[in-house]
């Protein structure tokens, strides 16, 4: 341990915690305004609910030796989690560290179920997927389990993370079925902006994303790091063409899904791959996402913001291309396909393949038999209502016209949130 | 010749637009208005503040139409923005003193007949 290592590592953890209401803001912009609050309080909610699963009993699940499928519960409530190193950090900070990408990962997720699916049925959701899927999946990968021992490469998680959350957002999207709107009416994103913003905090605390799995400050975080800034760039400037050659204009929304897409096809690969593969990994990972993109918008499948075709996707192109580009004169770990290992891709795709089959069929069972004992699913009343009043009683872009004060003796007297409504119609004076 | 202005539901609006445009209705304004129908207030919470939203968001749609067409636009709106629910709109059949069509001077049944 050093002061430098651990400075580093502490500024990486802030930094993907960030990512999570950055991707509340990136998915808040693209929803109606009437679901806004709603779907930035998906993403906001997964730092408290996947967060304190993880401390309790995630990280324990992920990061004890236990068995190859999962770990044992003996760091189970921090227990044994202390100063002591844990590589270069000190073992509570790998525990914050971690934690992170559990939050983000979970949170991911929401964007295959918004403007639709009940808040308390979410959260339940939510919490079980961070431990039943989440954790023995970080085991395989990061925490000695088999497929670390197998030898497949994922630096920061594009098996873990986002072929994860991508496949269980496809499974979300077909057990809570589509929006009653969808293909029906055109649902228009409410701010755009928002989700620029979002995709611009998205790339700021990915620096800490892939910088951090060095787990260090040093050269291997330095690679890492400028790899995450030069394959979206590539990723950007290919979906631009792609706009362009198709409709005669690019896109802002495009341009927000194309550094989203190139960040996470990079994932895997920052660490292990040259910088100039990283430019190309990130300009072709751009193709399958796209296409995937268009072909998913004209079926019945109602993955509302995309979580498959750019994180499943983008992260299957980038765990597999990480089996071709990797370097060993760069990563000191493994060379890929390119340069004479056929053996990594093979073993990347069943990396691929081990992570999409559990991921799949694990969320699906969860939200069935979630299903059998609870409601996932608003009323449609609510839903053409919008889930911020209904769900929350609060409007995101309330003007107070309208507004009347309830006054707190009515509350204590009623006995409820609800007082005896007035005969006449009354304006409040002031702004509400 | 008459007004036909019609207050329905801000999310019943595309279905009320459908059947305006399959009764071969075309040619109408609409405005985002907010108003009160007796329908159960909207509970809010803000920090400790606790509101009732009295008035709700509606769509308000202005229709001029010549006589024969006044009852199949009725029937469309009536029809495509119903719920059943307290709060469903309201609609107001208003007669209508002239009208002129501004490109090309045209008054009264002609100015409200579509271009071919």
């Amino acid at each position: 341990m050093s002061d430098g290592h651990i400075a580093w590592m502490l500024v990486a953890t802030a930094l993907v915690l960030l990512m999570t209401p950055a991707l509340g803001f990136f998915y808040g912009g693209l929803v109606r305004s009437k679901n806004a609050l709603n779907t930035l309080m998906m993403s906001f909610a997964a730092l408290g609910f996947v967060g304190l699963g993880w401390a309790l009993l995630g990280y324990s699940l992920a990061f004890t030796a236990g068995t190859p499928v999962i770990g044992d519960i003996s760091h189970a409530l921090l227990r044994g989690v202390g100063l002591e190193a844990q590589g270069e950090i000190p073992q509570i900070l790998f525990m914050a560290f971690q934690g992170t990408f559990a939050i983000i990962t979970a949170a991911l997720i929401s964007g295959a179920i918004v403007e639709r699916m009940r808040f308390g049925a979410y959260l339940a959701f939510l919490t079980l997927w961070g431990l039943l899927i989440y954790a023995p999946v970080a085991h395989w990968v990061w925490g000695g389990g088999w497929l670390a021992d197998l030898g497949a490469l994922d630096f920061a998680g594009g098996t873990v993370v986002h072929i994860n959350a991508g496949v269980a957002a496809l499974a979300a999207a077909l057990v809570v079925k589509q929006r009653r709107d969808y293909g029906r009416q055109a649902i228009l994103p409410h701010h755009i902006p928002f989700t620029l913003l979002g995709a611009a905090l998205l790339w700021l605390g990915w620096f800490g994303f892939n910088g951090g799995s060095a787990l260090a400050a040093n050269e291997s975080a330095s690679l890492a790091f400028v790899n995450t800034m030069l394959a979206p760039m590539a990723t950007l400037v290919v979906w631009m063409a792609l706009d362009v050659l198709r409709t005669g204009k690019s896109t802002a929304v495009g341009m927000a899904t194309a550094i989203v897409v190139g960040l996470v096809a990079i994932t895997p690969a920052a660490g292990f791959v040259a910088p100039l593969s990283a430019v190309i990994l990130g300009g072709i990972a751009a193709v399958p996402s796209y296409y995937t993109l268009l072909w998913r918008a004209r079926t019945r499948l109602d993955d509302s913001l995309d979580v498959f075709a750019a994180h499943g996707v983008g992260g299957m192109s980038g765990a597999l291309l990480t089996g071709v580009l990797a370097q060993q004169s760069w990563n000191g770990v493994a060379d890929g396909l390119l340069f004479g290992n056929p053996r990594q891709l093979l073993v990347q795709a069943i990396a691929v393949l081990a992570v999409m089959v559990y991921s799949g069929v694990g969320s699906f069972l969860i939200l069935k038999l979630m299903g059998l004992v609870a409601t996932l699913r608003v009323s449609p009343a609510v839903e053409s209502v919008g889930l911020d009043v209904s769900e929350h009683g609060e409007e995101a872009y309330g003007s107070g016209e309208g507004a009347i004060l309830v006054p707190s003796s009515d509350l204590v007297t009623a006995g409820s949130a609800v007082a005896p409504a007035p005969r006449s119609l009354r304006i409040s004076g002031g702004d509400a | 010749m008459k007004l036909i202005i019609a207050i329905v539901r801000t999310e019943k609006l595309n279905d009320v637009l459908e059947a305006l445009f399959r009764a071969e209705v075309r040619g109408l304004t609409i405005t985002p208005a907010r108003g009160h129908g007796g329908e159960t207030e909207q509970v809010e919470t803000y920090r400790g503040t606790t509101i009732k939203m009295e008035l709700s968001q509606k769509v308000r749609l202005e229709i001029g139409v010549s006589d024969h067409f006044v009852e199949p636009t009725v029937e469309a709106i009536m029809s495509a923005a119903r719920t059943g629910e307290v709060g469903d709109g309201k609609i107001f059949v208003l007669p209508v003193e002239r009208v002129y069509r501004i490109r090309t001077g045209e008054r009264d049944e002609a100015a409200v007949t579509p271009v071919a």
